[in-house]
Parts: C-alpha cells; structure tokens; sequence
C-alpha cells in the first residue's frame, strides 16, 4: 500500500502550506480542507443520530411512548449506524490527519486518495440510512442473521468500510513521509502515537467487518444460501468491538492532547504510556469475545481466556491512562504555581474551558461508569445477570458518548480556532456545553444500567407488554428508571444541541481570527509552555498526591462493585 | 508535551516512577484475582454455563419438543391456549422460541434438577427469566442445555431480550415452578 498512496502524491511535494500563527506548525491545506470536510460531516451525523437516539429514548418513557413500534426498531437502528459508525468515524478521520499532517508538521499522503475516501465514506453512510429509512432494514447496529436486512444496507456499509480503509492508509502513507523528509526529530508523539494505534485497530476491525458483511451481502442479494449465525457473531463482533478500541484509542490521545495543549502536560512517561497503548493493539481484539459469553456452542475455556488475559491486559492499558493522564495534569499544574494543598491544581484548572472541562467529564464518565461496567459485564459469569438487558447500553452510552463523543467535543473546541480559523461564538453557551451534555449522559448511562440491573431488556418497544399474550410486570422502579432515563435523555439532547448550534455557529459565521484576537484570546495559553518542564521521564520534582487519592478512590469503587454482582449472581436459580 | 516528540530521544531507558510502577502492579494483581475469580466460581460457584451444546435442525428440535409437550401436558394457558407441560423430574425439558413466542409453558419442582434445551426455529432470540434475570442467547441450529434447579417457587416469565422483528415485545413465555405436591 505504500507504493500505492506515495505515487499520486508526488505531484504535491509542492502543495500549498500556511504557517500557524499560534503554534508556528506548517499547516498543509489539502490536511486542512479534508480534516473540516470529515469534521463538518462527522457533526451531521451526530446531529440526525443524536435526534433519533432522543425519540428512542422518549419511546422508552412509558409515559411518553412517543413512537409507534415500527419507528422506534427503525429509528432505533438508525440511530446506532449514525452515532456509533457514522459520526466516529468520520471523526477519527479528521483525528488521523490531524495526528500526522499537522502534528508532524509534513504533507498529506495521497490526498485525491484522501478525497476518494471522503466521497466513498459519505455515499457509504448514505445509502446504509437510506436503506433503514425505507424501512426495510430494522435490523439493528449488530444485524443479527438469519434476520435479513436490504443488500444495500449491507452494502453501504462495505462501500463505508472501504472508504474508511483508504483513509487509513492516507494516515500511514502520511507517517512515511513525515519519516522521510524529516519533518519530525526523534519518535512520533505521543498523541500520534495513539493515532497509529487507532489506525492499526481499524486495519483489523475493517478487515473482519469485509470477511463477515461481504458475504453477508451475498447472501442477501441470494447468492449465498446460509449464513451460521455463530459464526457470523464471532466475526461480526471482531468488528463491532473492535471498533470501540478504535475509538478508545483515539479518545486517550486527544485526551494527552488537549492536556498537552491547554496544561503544558506531558506523560509522566513515555515509555509506559506507549506500553499501554500497544496492549491495546495485542488484546483488545480477544476481548470481544465477551460478546459471547452466554451463547451456545463456545467453551469456558476460550471465554475465560479471551475475556480474562486478554481483556484485562487491555483493561491495564486503560488503567495505565487513567492514572497517568491525570497525574500528567497534576505535575504541569503544580509547575504551573498551583502547589497548595492536595487539590488546589485541581480547583484552579480551567473549568470554563469547554476543551478542558470536556474532556475532565470524558475520563471521568468513561472510567468510573464505562470502564469499571464494561469489566464486570465482560466476566464469564456475571455476563448472565446482565447480557441483553438495558445495562449493555447503559455501560457503552458511559463509554461511547460520555467518553468517546465527549472527548471529540472537548477537541472541537480547539479545531474551530486552528483549523477553521474562527472564533468560538456563544462562549456561555459554549463554556456550559459539556457540563449540560455530561450529566445528561451519565444520567442515561446510570439509568439504563438500573433498568438493567432490574432485568428490562434492551430493544424493546413496550415493557409493559400491553399486546403480548402473556402478561408480566416489571418493578414499578424499573419504569421509574425509564422515565429518569428520559429525562437525561432530554438534558443530553440539549447539550448535543448546544454543541451542534455553537460549532455550525462559529464555522459558519464566527468571526475570523487574527492577529489581535490570536493575542488576546491565544486557543493555547502560554502558562504550560516547555520551559516550565525540567526534565522527562519521572516526576520525580513533583508528588502527585492528589492524583493518588483519585486513583484509590477508582479502584475502591471497581472491587465494590465488582463483589456487588457476584452477590447478585449468587442468588440467582443454580445452573451449571 | 504530548503532542511533540520526546524531548529525551532516548525515552525507553528513562526510569519508572515509583507512583506509576505501584499503581501498574496493583492493576495487574486485580486482574489475576479477577481471573481467579472468575475460574474459582466454576468450582464454588453454583451459577455457571454448561458447555454443553449440540448442532440440531429446528425441525428436529421442533419435534422433540412437540413429544414432550404431548406426552406430559397438563392444561392450557393464556390467550392463546399454550400447553402447560410438568415433565418429571431430572428429566430433559425443551422450550423452542420462534417469532414471537416462547413454547411451551413448562412447569416444574421446586429444588428439582432438570435439562433445559434451548433453540430457535427461525431467528435469534433471547431468553431472559425475570424475574431471576438469567439472560442467555438462543439461536438457531444449536440445541443448548442448562442443568437448571430452580429453588425459588413462583411465576416466572420468560421475555425475548434479544431483538426479533416487529412482534418482538410481545414475545413472552412462563415457566411455573411450584412447591413437591
């Protein structure tokens, strides 16, 4: 593929270049261009996603029950492929040229390559919603077989897929240059760091979407007679949950960046960030077997072993960032002058930055309500009480939005500036943005995995089964529950609107930056420049003990709970 | 910073700090007691997935079902008339899922050890007995057996948790576990 992406853009080693007045990096226009376009796009989706995912939640409001059935499983699905797929993944192409072109200050690779990605991406995503709104594909996100949906359904989704794949290898035709013509001394950084290993996940996670969605396709235009369903979840989960590291990673990455970017913060080392990056590559991939657990037909063995090593390698990884991401803040604080107290470097960040207040919300909400969730549901045993239930949303709404979304967010507030060029308008709106859409999310996050927690099934239209032959009643909490989880539902949906309003605002019509505004108002302030560091590698010159009362305080709650649904478990009907 | 390249070039020999090294090992010793957890429950643990799963036809299945059910019938139930079936004891007992219902009724001992098959006629589905919430994933093509020992009695519902098409919330069945007459 290196051959293929360094040919065409041979003719560019000329492409035009500005210069950016805030951080002196040579910005290379085609990088540019394509990153608003992914960007701008990227935000469409959320926004329609983000609508449909608000009716779904009104529905399940038995109060509201706003849509009929057929609306809520079609939107339903709708709603998955715009957020989960569409709007992530248009954003982390934005991210991917970010983290080479830009960072490393060099050239896209092969940008009419790139171009082609972006028409493919978008003809892609169109035809997979054109095919769930004729209605005829309520299949759901995962499209389970034997349900069938419409080829194009299918369809758009390789054509997306492939498009993607381009945009990958652009990023790596990218990296090659930069080695090449010496944009760069020494190792990548650490946040493109993150990126390749966004970037190598995606070659894996796309590669089993082609192996599994191809024939899929074929089978669904009549060319191919059955599909095993066993073995179609296997491989569709190499995807489906793959995916999620894609994001993961890209999400720690502009974690450390926008720490790197508004604090002056660097890893506490680079070494052990890098290491935990890659256990994502070496793992993460095993562990969406625990998608698995409680289908027939795969031992205990390979659950156990996929679920356990493999994913709690990976978990280590994540745990790794979350210690040091956080002690990162704390040292650049802390030689920034904020020293007093165990929390003053804390108090004292900028909170009314929504790059900084965003991304905070981000680590916190994916940590402590998607992390400690996502391991407990991915235990062999404890995957009984949970599979299917209102709690898997619960937990990957913490992980996905709250975390994932939220961090894009978080670093859309930097964008507008360096990359658009545009002042941020409706700053209050702006500055309460995360905050209004954080809660929102946790609500729904901690609600639905109540609901969960109370057996209420994921996907359903009606738990009061008013049209079933047989009846049965949910706790009067569980619909207590639902309605909470309306109503943050609505609350994010706000702050998705505020988001949506002040980007299209800003890009659309904020005014121009320039020199006086770059002065007074500097999208990076000065307080966390490089002097203030002394030297890498050990934090030697400064405790961090703020950092370790917040890492105590997660692992504390993670063995709680984890010892919380064992006991649940215990009380269930014996089974072996 | 995060976003240049390390300023040390040689960043993998720089020494750990003693709050990262601490904070990795107890990550990494959480995880093996989330292992051993885990594995340990399979011998103390009373509630764990057999292994025990078998390629089947659904029409075949389809009949060993319809054989229980007229063999050990005791009335109907519902709008729809399902059978109730009381299979004895320790014996293997069969519920099939198809669009959109569980079928049929089974009812069973107290404390008594059964056989529970479990597969689909048509698409996936998803068995979840509320309210125990015990969530396991039917498909079709494969027979799955629980060694169930319900020790609870009462009415239980079986509703499809996994999504089926447009009759899916209306698919609900009932498993009757009563009291050693």
């Amino acid at each position: 593929m290196a051959v293929d992406t360094q040919a065409p853009s041979r003719g560019f080693i000329g492409a035009s270049y500005r210069t950016c007045p805030e951080t002196g990096l040579k910005v290379c226009s085609q990088a540019e261009a394509l990153i608003k376009v992914n960007a701008v796009v990227a935000v469409v989706f959320l926004a329609v996603g983000g609508l449909f995912g608000l009716m779904v939640a009104l529905t399940r409001w038995p109060a509201v029950h706003l849509l009929p059935a057929d609306w809520f499983y079609l939107l339903l699905t709708a709603h998955g492929a715009d957020v989960l797929l569409f709007w992530i993944v248009f954003f982390e192409v934005a991210v991917l040229y970010f983290a080479s072109a830009i960072i490393l200050n060099c050239r896209l690779a092969a940008p009419k390559f790139a171009w082609l990605a972006f028409v493919l991406m978008v003809v892609g995503a169109v035809l997979a919603n054109i095919a769930v709104l004729q209605g005829e594909s309520s299949v759901m996100f995962t499209s389970y077989v034997p349900m069938q949906a419409a080829p194009h359904f299918y369809l758009g989704l390789i054509v997306f897929a492939v498009g993607t794949l381009i945009a990958v290898f652009c990023f790596f035709g990218t990296l090659v240059i930069a080695k090449e013509e010496g944009s760069y001394e020494g190792s990548v950084p650490l946040v493109t760091f993150g990126a390749i290993t966004a970037a190598i996940i995606a070659v894996f996670t796309l590669a089993s979407g082609a192996i599994i969605l191809i024939p899929t396709f074929l089978w669904s235009v009549g060319y191919i007679s059955h599909i095993d369903p066993l073995m179609y979840k296997i491989i569709w989960w190499g995807m489906g949950h793959s995916s999620q590291q894609i994001n993961v990673s890209a999400q720690v990455a502009i974690w450390y960046a926008v720490a790197a970017m508004l604090l002056g913060a660097k890893p506490l080392s680079e070494k052990v960030s890098r290491m935990a990056f890659l256990m994502y590559i070496l793992f993460l991939q095993l562990a969406s077997a625990h998608h698995l657990l409680v289908e027939p037909g795969v031992s205990s063995e390979w659950k156990i072993f996929n679920t356990s090593y493999a994913l709690y390698l990976a978990v280590l990884g994540s745990m790794i960032h979350g210690m040091s991401i956080p002690g990162a803040m704390e040292a650049a604080q802390r030689r920034n002058g904020f020293n007093n107290g165990m929390f003053e470097w804390l108090r004292k960040a900028p909170w009314s930055n929504p790059a900084f207040s965003g991304t905070v919300l981000s680590i916190v909400i994916f940590g402590f309500l998607g992390g400690i969730t996502g391991v407990i549901m991915g235990t062999e045993q404890l995957n009984l009480i949970m599979h299917n239930t209102l709690y898997v949303p619960g937990h990957f709404h913490a992980t996905v939005v709250g975390g994932t979304t939220l961090a894009f967010m978080a670093i859309t507030y930097l964008l507008v500036p360096l990359i658009f060029r545009r002042e941020i308008v409706f700053k209050k709106i702006a500055q309460w943005q995360p905050y209004v859409f954080g809660a929102g999310i946790a609500g729904i996050s901690l609600f639905m995995m109540g609901a969960g927690t109370l057996g209420v099934a994921r996907r359903h239209w009606d738990i009061g089964f008013a049209d079933a032959a047989m009846s049965f009643d949910y706790p009067a909490t569980a619909f207590l529950m639902m309605g909470l989880n309306g109503i943050a539902a609505i609350c994010a949906a706000l702050g998705g609107l505020m988001f949506v309003l002040v980007v299209v605002a800003s890009v659309f019509f904020g005014k121009q930056r320039t020199a006086e505004s770059i002065a007074a108002f500097p999208t990076l302030p000065k307080t966390g420049s490089a002097e203030t560091v002394t030297s890498y590698g050990s934090e030697s010159h400064v405790k961090l003990p703020g950092t370790i009362v917040l890492v105590s305080v997660f692992f504390v709650a993670f063995v709680l709970y984890y010892y919380v649904n064992w006991k649940y478990l215990s009380e269930v009907w014996p089974l072996s | 910073m995060a976003i240049t390249p390390p300023q040390n070039r040689l960043w993998w020999k720089e020494p750990l700090s003693g709050v990262e090294i601490t904070w990795i090992g107890v990550a990494f010793i959480w995880g093996l007691v989330m292992f051993g957890t885990m594995v340990s429950w399979h011998f103390v643990g009373k509630q764990n997935l057999s292994n025990e799963t078998y390629r089947i036809d659904p029409n075949a299945f389809g009949e060993k079902v319809e054989a229980m059910t007229e063999r050990y019938q005791v009335r109907e139930e519902g709008d729809t008339g399902v059978p109730v079936v009381r299979p004895p004891p320790g014996s293997d007992i069969y519920m099939l899922s198809r669009l959109w219902e569980w079928w049929p009724v089974l009812e069973l001992e107290k404390d008594q050890t059964y056989r529970l098959h479990l597969s689909s006629m048509d698409w996936q589905h998803g068995f979840s007995l509320q309210p125990q919430n015990i969530n396991v994933q039917v498909h079709p093509g494969y027979d799955m057996v629980l060694t169930i020992t319900p020790d609870k009695s009462g009415e239980y519902a079986v509703v499809c948790n996994e999504f089926c098409g447009i009759g899916h919330h209306t698919m609900v069945g009932k498993i009757h576990v009563v009291d050693k007459k």
